[in-house]
């Protein structure tokens, strides 16, 4: 037994935290560089270069075998599926189904169209909009490799609660009424798609990588950049007393920080990380992620092409409560977790 | 034939049309290419994801942008059958 965990042990530190790539990098910045790792400098530049190519690797890598996957659930079969469940168990089914079906904030006025129209309550589409870009399967997966597999999966399961619960609310509170009237008017058609061969699933995957990459990759570097500034110049009696254990609002500060900021989780989880190396509890840094990813401005936008204000508020909300709630009690039971 | 890309213009549309046109300039295809932009034109032919490709008011190609061997062979077994 501990041979095999010894083994998984090995996989986890060389392909996914890529250890070797660190020392490499250490090596570089020590010997061709001239600077030494525990000088501030040394330290900043070992940290961007490192998890800018373990970030990058990691991220097309696991893209094109998610995207794979997700070929398998077009949202036009996720909605064929939601269509059978009802209560509760469709706002779980949307929130799982949003983690495999492929989705981007473009498709997010055809999306809500075409699943509202086909009689799914709006509460179940929300539960789909909330989990999609939060719980992506690519980033749990990151989450892994930065900390653990029992935060990754602690990640998910809240991500997907929260779906369920913010879901669930907005079908409890009946705002079927400030959905705008012509998206009730507008139909899908029930077509037969084309059945994809194994090569079309492939160009699918591959331009997913493709645009992910071109989209992501300014926030990966900010991100990156601001992990690198944190990790060696920010002292961590600063970021303590703003986000650590003493200061009870830090999790507010970490919501209230996230939501205007826009970016993708990829972009958020060099900062968590640096966070989390100077000491802040988890679960402010996990809320600071959700808030990140989860509401955006841009997707704000979208929605509300096609739902009045009231539910759109509603929707902010639920989730910004719902991002509280998890961070205070990932603080309060966050022993387990490290 | 008609050969209609559905998308709201965002760039895989647009790239997916440049594919249909050059598609259409091989030998043997005659076709006009038209852009359906329109969010109920697009749903009308059930599909959610973009871009798409409707030959003869058939959906041959919805949500990626295939390579363009890909795109003429979904052309051309249109055209066959």
């Amino acid at each position: 037994m501990s041979g095999i965990a010894s083994f998984f042990g090995w996989l986890n530190d060389a392909l996914l935290k890529m250890t070797w790539l660190n020392e490499l990098v250490g090596a570089l910045v020590e010997n061709v560089f001239g600077l030494s790792l525990d000088g501030r400098p040394g330290a900043s530049v070992q940290f961007f270069i490192y998890d800018t190519i373990k970030i990058f690797v990691l991220l097309s890598t696991l893209i094109l075998i998610i995207s794979y996957v997700q070929s398998f659930f077009p949202p036009e079969r996720t909605r064929k599926i939601l269509g059978r469940f009802s209560g509760v168990w469709a706002n779980a089914l949307g929130a799982l189904l949003g983690t495999i079906t492929p989705f981007c904030s473009c498709s997010s006025i055809p999306l809500f169209i075409g699943f509202t129209s086909a009689g799914l309550p709006i509460g179940v589409t929300f539960s789909f909009l909330i989990s999609s870009p939060l719980v992506d399967l690519a980033s749990v997966i990151l989450l892994a490799s930065i900390f653990n597999w029992k935060i990754a999966i602690a990640y998910v399961v809240v991500g997907l609660v929260l779906a369920v619960i913010g879901g669930s609310v907005i079908s409890a509170f009946k705002l079927e009424r400030f959905v705008e009237p012509f998206v009730y008017g507008t139909h899908l058609a029930d077509a037969d798609l084309p059945e994809l061969a194994a090569r079309d699933r492939l160009a699918f995957a591959w331009q997913a990588v493709v645009d992910i990459v071109k989209k992501v990759w300014p926030y990966v570097l900010a991100g990156v950049g601001i992990g690198a500034i944190i990790h060696g110049w920010i002292p961590e009696s600063f970021i303590s007393a703003v986000l650590g254990d003493r200061n009870p609002f830090s999790v507010v500060v970490a919501t209230l920080v996230g939501v205007p900021m826009y970016a993708d989780i990829f972009g958020t989880l060099p900062i968590a990380e640096a966070l989390v190396a100077k000491g802040v509890g988890i679960g402010t840094v996990l809320a600071f992620m959700m808030a990140v990813t989860a509401l955006s401005l841009p997707s704000l936008i979208m929605l509300k092409k096609v739902v009045k204000t009231p539910l759109l508020a509603t929707f902010f909300g639920v989730v910004v409560a719902g991002i509280l709630v998890i961070g205070y009690a990932f603080n309060a039971f966050g022993g387990w977790f490290v | 034939m008609i050969i209609k890309i559905l998308g709201s213009g965002c760039m895989n549309c647009q790239k997916l049309e440049a594919l249909a046109k050059k598609a259409v300039g091989e030998p043997g295809l005659e076709a006009e290419v038209v852009k359906v932009t329109d969010f109920a034109d697009i749903m009308a032919y059930g599909i959610m994801s973009t871009p798409g490709l409707v030959e003869d008011e058939q959906v041959k190609i919805a949500g990626f942008v295939p390579p363009l061997e890909q795109v003429k062979a979904a052309l051309q077994s249109g055209s066959a059958s």
